[in-house]
């Protein structure tokens, strides 16, 4: 008789267990995967695959499958940081060197209008034609260099975003006292 | 040449707000030298020493500016308020054991100067007091005076502790009286009795505490401390004790002689309003100040130990930062929102 | 007039160092040996330059265009020559260069021909226009182009417009002498500004540091005939911030999140009321300002000043002390050590001051936040700098946001009062502009990703498309074999009727006898027909489209390009091209 009632019990806990389950299933139910979306807000968006993926999303969706963080080198060591923060996994250097933020420029005399680095700007921020100059939106440009292995008279060249006023930023104030001392001890 | 605006500054400094605590605390210790003789000032010299010399070593340790923080005058301050909070007749090594653990521990190893979470100073006493229980309530009996001499024996070790020695607080005596009692006995006879008790709240005591007020009226005179937390923190302390005695007199002693006896004012002006480890918006301060007065009225009268408020404040300290989040107040043009 | 003054909260009291200043009257700055204008002197857009090197300008003429709504024209401030435009070092804490225009003067100082303008006789948008093209901008410091507030709120009505004559930052006596020595311009600014906004009062508030100011003030009130309050204020460090002295003369506060106009309410520095009264009255366009001199220098005094005058040039009328190590613009709450001593002065430049250590001590090494508050009780947009600090010097910028971050005006109180000497405004314009380069970023970022995925989009669909037309095409060509088949093997019924009376009269035997040869031959020469038929239909399709209903125009304008084309032997020229043949 007890072992009916301990498995009667068992039983309706599994049940009731189950419809719980079952219950959250629907009522929470998370559309997509939010951590892919929280990683791809991190990436720089440039698209470039030196991660070895084409383009970011499928970089983000290799992260959340487990691999590493490290090799997005437009984000930086930044990228790097926030991307661990997120995962709680550990910091580790980038696998590339981190280059300064750059646009791509083309000498326009040189331009023969062969229309293969349009094809290959991720963003579209090539205008050109057939036959007829090519020239880049700096605005749209992201700097991942994805046009430069096409093009046949390699005009194409990149150039660093210098600092103007309009983007200069403000300094951590700290760091300027500390580059003060070491001037002075120097 | 990078020198970020603004060019003037206020003629003001860490070590000139300490040095400002500490002037605030004179009339207290002159209070308090008056009532038990030399040996509180003997006791400040103590701490301060043991704190200079703790704070030294950890700065040198840390790798930290010696000159700087050595002469902030922070852990003065943290020395004084051990050394006022502690028996007056305290082993030296009593005193030298708080100081540096309050130092080292509660200041330095949670990161030193406007780091640390809890007050050193109240950290020390509740360390000592639930270390050393026997030592930290020996108080000197009312009407025992003992020259220079015999109170640096009694220091320093070199004489054996008289049984004069193991007197009480009025708050000490008080309590005990109630615990024996059971429910037996009258407060306002047990007051009445004058050599202990004095006009309200302890022969002497008022006077040390009507010090302590005076200094802290001045800190918030010079703009060193806000209303909010001493006077939330006496405010609260009187409505709780208020309510109780006019309950029941014979059971619960008048706020009058909670607020001037024990560390009440000292914590009310001068601990309570560490901003360091305390709350910083205007309302967390009232929170925080309302909140350490009830808890020591609660741990006085119906806790353990005799006076609560190092353990009230240490509570609240806990508190603080949650205190600030729920309490920060609206800026400028968003009142209306907020 | 009594008025029930409001108060804001916080606020310091820095010795505030004006009388050195006052005491001579304002003084014309000779013509400096060059001037450099830069083509970017207010908050908008920048500028385009309309002059090259060589260009002859007079005093006025425009050398910069505004560029969009909000951006304001750039005037000669002498007449003399243009030597050059170029990258030129900035009075800007970055030191960074901008684009200028440099002009040699020729000593005349001769105007363009100046047009006084009846300004009740234009349209309100006239004169605003009117004020963008003779580079009227805020003086008070901020450089937003005027005619950009001169606009009211479409569904607040306009209550109250505050004239700000409060000059609360120590040092600086520039609008307390304009006041003093030109008080009936500045009233006669102010009414315009009045007749554009339609305010139910106009409130001039002035510092009770400043009795001279206001006296003059309401003398030349009364004297214009107006109905503005002349309003002293208390002297506390930052009254003369606009949301501050809103609040005082009107008891609104003014959120960071909204403009003034959107609670009925608008700003104005006497300075550019001045300025504006000029530009409509007299037809001369911002190209001075008054500047304050004074620090560590000998004749502390107010010049007025061309814009573009090399700043150690104008330091030098004031003679400065020897030891004098650097030249902060602006005052010493929110000014700056400029990068170089030759940066030009700009319409921002309200005040010069000379620097060395008496004036201004180095400051001592900086301490740990002991969170005393004392710099929540100075902040006058009630903010907890000690947080806000906490979280800055940790990078946590999302935190700084929390605490209202972007509510700071950066004012320096909370650095003037901290006893642990932090260079607390510092660490909130860093958070700050870190802040905005992350949105940029973000922004970028953002855009980056609908284009990419537009053109992924975009490239399936392409492939989609061309498989299906390869698709369609396969299954035509296969329709039309089979209708082809179908066809052929008809023929040779059709053919033998048709043939036979073609074919009656030598060998009508014959028809019936070679039947299916025919039809064989008939079925290849149709294929071929066909095959034919698609080449042509081919060449067809690359011939010029759309050439019917063509005008006149059109087709010449495309013969035009055919000829240009032979010549260039880019193509074989044809017989006859369609145009052609019309023209003919």
């Amino acid at each position: 008789m007890d072992i009916l009632l301990a498995i009667a019990i068992m039983a309706l806990g599994a049940v009731v267990l189950g419809a719980l389950l079952g219950f959250a299933s629907v009522k929470f139910k998370v559309e997509g995967d939010p951590l892919i979306e929280k990683i791809e807000a991190i990436l720089p968006q440039t698209q470039c695959g030196q991660c070895g993926y084409p383009g970011c999303k499928p970089y983000a969706e290799a992260i959340a499958n487990g691999d590493e963080i490290n090799k997005c080198p437009p984000g930086g060591v930044e990228g790097v940081q926030r991307l661990a923060d997120l995962l709680g996994r550990e910091v580790k250097p980038l696998d590339a060197e981190e280059k300064p933020k750059q646009i791509a420029i083309i000498d326009e005399n040189t331009c023969i209008g062969c229309t293969l680095c349009i094809q290959a700007c991720p963003v579209d921020a090539i205008v050109g034609a057939a036959k007829q100059m090519h020239t880049i939106v700096a605005q749209q440009c992201t700097g991942c260099e994805l046009c430069l292995p096409p093009c046949p008279v390699e005009c194409i060249r990149m150039e660093v975003i210098d600092e103007n006023i309009d983007n200069w930023k403000w300094k951590y104030p700290v760091v300027e006292i500390k580059a003060a001392a070491l001037q002075k001890a120097a | 040449m990078f020198a970020p605006a603004p060019f003037l500054l206020k003629d003001v400094s860490v070590s000139q707000v300490m040095i400002q605590v500490c002037v605030a605390l004179i009339p207290g210790i002159a209070a308090y030298a008056s009532l038990v003789g030399p040996a509180i000032l003997v006791q400040l010299a103590i701490a301060t020493l043991a704190a200079l010399a703790a704070e030294a070593v950890m700065l040198r340790i840390l790798r930290k500016p010696l000159a700087m923080f050595l002469t902030d005058g922070s852990a003065i301050v943290t020395a004084w308020l051990i050394a006022l909070t502690f028996p007056p007749l305290a082993p030296w090594w009593l005193i030298v054991t708080g100081t540096v653990f309050a130092i080292v521990v509660a200041k330095h190893l949670y990161g030193g100067l406007g780091q640390n979470p809890f007050n050193p100073a109240m950290v020390a006493f509740a360390v000592s007091i639930v270390s050393f229980p026997a030592l930290m309530s020996q108080w000197p009996s009312v009407g025992l005076q003992l020259g220079l001499v015999d109170q640096m024996n009694v220091i320093l070790g070199w004489a054996p502790r008289l049984d004069a020695l193991s007197g009480a607080t009025p708050l000490d005596a008080m309590k005990t009286a109630l615990n024996l009692s059971d429910g037996s006995f009258d407060v306002t006879a047990l007051l009445a009795n004058q050599d202990i008790y004095g006009n309200f709240a302890g022969r002497g005591w008022e006077w040390v505490s009507a010090g302590y007020l005076l200094g802290g009226l001045w800190l918030w005179h010079r703009k060193l401390i806000t209303w909010h937390v001493p006077l939330a923190f006496m405010a609260s302390l009187t409505a709780l004790s208020g309510a109780l005695w006019l309950y029941n007199p014979s059971q619960f002693a008048s706020p009058l002689f909670h607020m001037l006896s024990g560390g009440a004012m000292l914590g009310a002006f001068f601990i309570a309003t560490d901003p360091v480890s305390g709350c910083t918006t205007p309302r967390g301060k009232l929170i925080f100040g309302a909140g350490a007065g009830l808890l020591t009225y609660i741990i006085r009268v119906f806790g353990g130990y005799p006076d609560g408020v190092a353990f009230a404040v240490l509570l609240m300290n806990l508190s603080a930062p949650l205190i600030d989040l729920l309490t920060q107040p609206p800026v400028f043009g968003m009142k209306d929102k907020a | 007039m009594l008025m029930n003054l409001f108060k804001f909260k916080g606020g310091v009291k820095p010795p505030t160092n004006k009388t050195q200043s006052v005491g001579l009257p304002i003084a014309i700055a000779p013509l400096p040996s060059k001037l450099v204008v830069p083509l970017h002197q207010s908050i908008g857009g920048m500028p385009r330059p309309v002059v090259q090197a060589g260009d002859k300008v007079l005093k006025g003429q425009l050398i910069g265009e505004a560029d969009g709504r909000i951006s304001a024209a750039v005037h000669a401030p002498t007449s003399g020559t243009v030597v050059d435009v170029a990258m030129h070092i900035q009075p800007h804490p970055s030191g960074l260069d901008a684009l200028c225009v440099v002009i040699e003067p020729d000593g005349k100082d001769e105007w363009i021909d100046r047009q006084p303008l009846d300004y009740a006789a234009m349209s309100p948008e006239q004169v605003r226009e009117h004020l963008q093209q003779s580079g009227v901008v805020g003086l008070g410091g901020a450089v937003f182009p005027t005619h950009g507030k001169l606009t009211a709120s479409k569904t607040v009505p306009m209550e109250e417009m505050v004239i700000n004559g409060a000059e609360c930052e120590p040092f600086i006596t520039c609008d307390d002498l304009l006041m003093r020595e030109r008080a009936e311009e500045v009233v006669r600014g102010i009414g315009i500004f009045r007749d554009l906004l339609r305010p139910k009062k106009v409130l001039i508030g002035i510092e009770d540091n400043k009795p001279e100011a206001a006296a003059a003030m309401r003398a030349a009130v009364a004297a214009v005939g107006e109905d503005f309050a002349v309003i002293q204020v208390p002297t506390l460090y930052p009254a003369g911030g606009a949301k501050q002295l809103i609040r005082v003369l009107t008891g609104k506060e003014v959120p960071a999140a909204k403009r003034s106009t959107d609670l009925g309410v608008q700003c104005f520095n006497v300075a550019t009321a001045y300025t504006a009264w000029r530009a409509i009255a007299h037809g001369e366009p911002v190209v001075s300002r008054l500047v304050t001199v004074t620090g560590n220098v000998h004749d502390p005094r107010n010049y007025e000043v061309l814009i573009g005058t090399p700043m150690d040039e104008l330091l030098k009328l004031a003679r400065p002390h020897p030891d004098t190590d650097g030249i902060i613009m602006g005052g010493p709450m929110m000014g700056f050590l400029v990068p170089d001593v030759h940066v030009p002065v700009i319409k921002a430049t309200n005040c010069l001051i000379a620097h060395d250590d008496r004036l201004f001590p180095p400051k001592a090494p900086e301490m740990p936040c002991i969170r005393c508050g004392a710099c929540a009780q100075a902040c006058p947009h009630e903010l907890q700098p000690f947080e806000m600090y906490w979280f800055s010097r940790a990078k946590n910028f999302g935190k700084t946001q929390e605490y209202n971050i972007f509510d700071c005006i950066e004012c320096g109180c909370c650095s003037f009062v901290c006893p642990s000497r932090i260079p607390l405004v510092q660490y909130f314009r860093f958070a700050k502009s870190e802040i905005w380069a992350r949105e940029r970023e973000k922004n970028a970022a953002d855009q980056a990703k609908t284009r990419f995925e537009f053109k992924q989009l975009r490239e399936e669909r392409e492939k989609a498309d061309k498989a299906e037309k390869l698709a369609k095409a396969a299954a035509a060509q296969a329709a039309k074999k089979a209708a082809e088949a179908a066809a052929a093997a008809a023929v040779p019924a059709d053919a033998s009727a048709e043939a036979t009376p073609s074919a009656s009269g030598p060998a009508p035997a014959q028809t019936s006898a070679v039947p299916a040869v025919d039809a064989e031959k008939a079925a290849k020469m149709a294929t071929i027909e066909a095959a034919m038929a698609r080449a042509k239909a081919q060449r067809e399709a690359v011939q010029p489209k759309n050439t019917e209903n063509l005008t006149s125009e059109q087709q010449r304008a495309a013969s035009d390009i055919e000829a240009r084309r032979v010549a260039a032997h880019l193509i074989e020229p044809e017989p006859a091209t369609p145009a052609g043949e019309k023209t003919e």
